[in-house]
C-alpha cells in the first residue's frame, strides 16, 4: 500500500509512463500529482497579469534551488533587470542563482521598427542562443516567456508556425522540461494557437473579477497520460511565490493536540472541561451586542498571559478603539501589545479580495508566528466575495492554521433575521468549538446568555449561562433554573430575592413556632409548679389535719381519761353489774 | 565560396580617400553554410558593391562557431544583417533576395 503510494509520487513505477519534474510550487505538485511532464513542453496560458511569468519563474527558481535542475529563462517581454527586480518581491534572488550558474537569463528582443524582412529566413538564431544557454549551465529546465512576441516582430506567420513546431520538437529532443507561456486569445487558449503545438500539458490561469473583487484561479486544461485535479483552484501570489490551494484535494491529516488552552473566562473553561484544544477552531457567534468581541479579547488576554503570541485581525474596529473598549471591561490589551505578544491588524474587508485577505493572513501568520489567531468578524468577508468563495477561503484558512497548530477564534455576527444557529458563510461544519452568545429577552430587558453549541471531543456543559460584562471582565452566572424556567437578569434577581424572602419567612415561622412551643412548655412548667405547690399544700394540710386528729384523739383520750377519772368515782361505786342497773 | 568569418574591405584599393563619412558597418550573422546563408552573402556583396562600393565594412559571423555572439545583437532569425553604423540600427533578416527592401533597410535609396 505504502509502496504503491510512493510509486505514484516518485513516478518510478512501471505503470507510470510519464516522469514528472516537480515544480516546487505550493499546491501545484499536489494537483498535477508530481509536477510538469519531464522532458516535455508545458503551456501556461492566461490573460494579462494573471501570473504566467511568475509561475514560470518560480518553476525555474525552485528547480534550481530545490531540485538541482538548472534553468534557462528566455524573456521576450522584459529585460533581465526588470525581471530580477519584479521577482525580488517574491523572495527570488535571480542574481545569486545566476552567479551560482544555476540560472541563465536572456532577453530576446525584437524591435519591429528595426526589422526589414528581405527574403527567406528561419529562426535558427533563436535555436542557437537557446542551445548555447542550455549547454553553458547544463540546464534541465527552460522557460520561454512569451514566445508569441515573435509574432509581433516578424510578419511571416506561416514560417513562424513551422518554426515553433520545430522548436517544440527540438526542446523535446534536448530532453529539457520546458514551460511556454502564452497570452489568452479571443475564444482560444492562446492568441497564436500555441496549444496546438504543446499537447502534453496545458495550464490555464485566470484572473477574474466578480463583484469588483478579483480572484486568481488555475485549471489544468489537459495533461496527457496522467491523472490530475480537474477543478479550478484558487491561487495567490505573495512574497513567497505562488500558493495554489487545492481545496478539494486537501487531506485531513493534521496533528491534533490534546492540550487545552484557556478561553480567558474561568467559568467557560470549566464548561469546556478546561478550555479549547490547541489548534482547534473556535467560533463565537451571536447577534449584535452580545459580547462577541469582549469574549475574543479574553481569549487574547489568556493567550498573552501564558506568554504566547496572538494575532488579532479586526475588520470592524480600529485597534485603538478595541484597546479602549476592552480596557473599560478590565482587559488591558495595550500591555500585551507593548510586550509583543499581541498584534492587531485592522483593515476594512473590502480593501482587497478574499484572496488578498488570505494572502495577507498567511503573510501575517508567517511573520508574527502566533499561536492564536482571532478574526473579528468573519461575517464581513462575505461582503467581499460570494458566500461560496468566502466559505472556500475559510476552509483554506482553517486548514492552513490547523497544519500550523494555531488556534483560531472566529467571530461571526448573526443577522437578526436568519437562524441563530448558522453562520453567514456556512462554515459551521468545519468548526470544532462553537460558543453561542444570545440575547434573552424577558421582563422588559435583554440579557446575555452563553452556551456551548458544540465542542468536538469534549463532554461540554449543556447549560445556558447568563454572562455579565463587568468592569473586571466577563463573568458567568449560573442561570436561575426554577419552576418558572430559565430566568436571567432582573427576573433572576427578583426571583432570587423572592426566594430569599420566602426563606426568611420560613425561618421566622420556624422561630415563631419554636417560641410558641417554649412558651407552652414554660406554661406547662408553671402549671406543674403550681400543682406541685398545691400538692405540697395539700400534703401540709393533710399533715396538719392528721396532727390535729392525733391531738384530738389525744385530747379525746385525755378527756375520756379525765371523764373516766371523773366517772371513776361513780364507777367505783357500781363497779361491775350493779353499776348499769342503776341507770 | 568561403564565407567564414572574414572582413571584406571594399575601400582597400582606394588609399587616397579620407576616412569616408557615413561609413557603413555591417555584420552578417549566419548559421552554417546553408543555401540561405550563401545567397545572403552573395546578395549583400552585390548590393553593397553597387551602391556604396567604398564605404562599407562587412563582417560575417557564423553562429554555429560563435554562438555567444548572437545575444549581443539580439539575433533570432538567420540570416540577419545588422547595420550598426550609421544610426539608426537596422536589421535585415532573410536572404536579402528582395533588393528593394534591402535598399530601404540600409537607407540607400537616396544614394542612387
Amino acid at each position: 500500500m505504502a509502496k504503491a503510494k510512493s510509486k505514484k509520487f516518485t513516478n518510478n513505477g512501471d505503470r507510470e509512463t510519464i516522469r514528472k519534474a516537480p515544480t516546487g510550487i505550493q499546491g501545484l505538485d499536489e494537483i498535477t500529482e508530481g509536477g510538469f511532464p519531464q522532458g516535455r513542453p508545458t503551456l501556461i496560458c492566461g490573460s494579462a497579469g494573471c501570473g504566467k511569468t511568475l509561475m514560470a519563474m518560480e518553476f525555474l527558481v525552485r528547480g534550481a534551488s530545490e531540485f538541482n535542475e538548472p534553468g534557462v529563462f528566455f524573456a521576450f517581454e522584459e529585460s533581465p533587470e526588470e525581471l530580477t527586480e519584479n521577482v525580488r518581491s517574491l523572495g527570488f534572488d535571480l542574481k545569486e542563482l545566476e552567479h551560482q550558474r544555476k540560472l541563465y537569463l536572456e532577453y530576446v528582443h525584437i524591435e519591429p521598427s528595426e526589422m526589414e524582412e528581405t527574403g527567406e529566413y528561419d529562426l535558427e538564431g533563436l535555436f542557437i542562443r537557446l542551445g548555447y544557454a542550455i549547454d553553458s549551465i547544463g540546464a534541465k529546465r527552460v522557460v520561454l516567456d512569451t514566445i508569441e512576441m515573435l509574432f509581433g516582430g516578424l510578419s511571416n506567420q506561416a514560417l513562424l508556425r513551422a518554426e515553433l513546431r520545430r522548436l517544440f520538437r527540438w526542446l523535446k529532443d534536448r530532453g529539457v522540461t520546458a514551460v511556454i507561456t502564452g497570452e489568452r486569445g479571443d475564444g482560444t487558449l492562446t492568441r497564436q494557437g500555441l496549444e496546438e503545438y504543446v499537447s502534453d500539458c496545458v495550464i490555464l490561469l485566470d484572473h477574474r473579477v466578480v463583484d469588483q473583487v478579483s480572484t486568481r484561479r488555475l485549471r489544468i486544461v489537459k495533461y496527457r497520460g496522467t491523472t490530475h485535479g480537474t477543478n479550478e483552484y484558487p491561487f495567490l501570489i505573495d512574497e513567497n511565490g505562488i500558493d495554489v490551494l487545492p481545496v478539494t484535494s486537501l487531506r485531513l491529516d493534521h496533528e491534533s493536540s490534546n492540550e487545552r488552552i484557556s478561553t480567558g473566562v474561568a467559568e467557560l473553561d470549566s464548561m469546556l472541561e478546561g478550555g479549547v484544544y490547541r489548534g482547534s477552531t473556535v467560533l463565537i457567534s451571536g447577534t449584535a451586542g452580545t459580547g462577541k468581541s469582549s469574549l475574543s479579547a479574553h481569549f487574547a488576554n489568556a493567550s498573552a498571559q501564558t506568554g504566547e503570541r496572538c494575532l488579532y485581525l479586526a475588520f470592524e474596529e480600529s485597534p485603538s478603539q478595541i484597546r479602549r473598549n476592552m480596557l473599560s471591561i478590565g482587559v488591558d490589551l495595550g500591555k500585551w501589545e507593548k510586550k509583543g505578544l499581541l498584534k492587531f491588524v485592522a483593515a476594512r474587508p473590502v480593501l482587497t479580495g478574499l484572496e488578498g485577505h488570505l494572502a495577507s493572513i498567511h503573510k501575517q501568520v508567517r511573520e508574527f508566528d502566533p499561536s492564536l489567531l482571532i478574526i473579528d468578524p468573519i461575517s464581513d468577508l462575505s461582503a467581499v466575495g460570494t458566500e461560496r468563495d468566502a466559505k472556500a477561503m475559510m476552509v483554506r484558512l482553517i486548514d492552513f492554521l490547523k497544519t500550523k497548530q494555531i488556534t483560531a477564534v472566529l467571530v461571526n455576527l448573526n443577522g437578526g433575521g436568519g437562524s441563530y444557529e448558522e453562520t453567514d458563510i456556512g462554515i459551521s461544519s468545519i468548526i470544532d468549538t462553537w460558543i453561542y452568545l444570545r440575547d434573552i429577552e424577558s421582563g422588559g430587558e435583554r440579557n446575555r446568555g452563553l452556551y456551548v453549541l458544540k465542542a468536538r471531543g469534549t463532554a461540554h456543559s449543556n447549560q445556558i449561562r447568563e454572562f455579565l460584562i463587568t468592569r473586571n471582565g466577563i463573568e458567568l452566572r449560573p442561570a436561575y433554573i426554577g419552576p418558572e424556567g430559565v430566568l436571567t437578569g432582573s427576573a433572576r434577581l427578583t426571583q432570587e430575592s423572592k426566594d430569599r424572602a420566602a426563606s426568611v419567612a420560613r425561618e421566622q415561622e420556624a422561630q415563631r413556632q419554636k417560641r410558641e412551643l417554649e412558651r407552652r412548655r414554660k406554661a406547662l412548667e408553671i402549671q406543674m409548679e403550681s400543682l406541685r405547690s398545691e400538692l405540697e399544700l395539700a400534703a401540709h394540710e393533710e399533715r396538719i389535719i392528721h396532727g390535729e386528729e392525733t391531738a384530738r384523739q389525744g385530747e379525746l383520750v385525755a378527756d375520756q381519761d379525765a371523764m373516766a377519772r371523773s366517772r371513776k368515782v361513780i364507777n367505783t361505786g357500781t363497779n361491775g353489774k350493779g353499776k348499769g342497773k342503776q341507770r | 565560396m568561403n564565407i567564414e568569418a572574414q572582413t571584406h574591405r571594399s575601400d582597400e584599393a582606394v588609399s587616397n580617400d579620407q576616412p569616408p563619412k557615413g561609413r557603413v558597418e555591417l555584420r552578417l550573422y549566419i548559421a552554417g553554410q546553408t543555401p540561405k546563408s550563401v545567397a545572403a552573402l552573395k546578395n549583400l556583396r552585390k548590393i553593397c558593391d553597387e551602391y556604396m562600393p567604398e564605404k562599407y565594412e562587412l563582417k560575417v559571423i557564423d553562429l554555429l562557431k560563435q554562438p555567444q555572439l548572437a545575444r549581443g545583437d539580439q539575433i533570432v532569425a538567420v540570416p540577419t544583417v545588422v547595420k550598426n553604423l550609421p544610426v539608426p540600427i537596422r536589421k535585415l533578416i532573410g536572404d536579402l533576395s528582395n533588393t528593394e527592401r534591402v535598399l530601404v533597410g540600409l537607407d540607400l535609396h537616396n544614394a542612387e
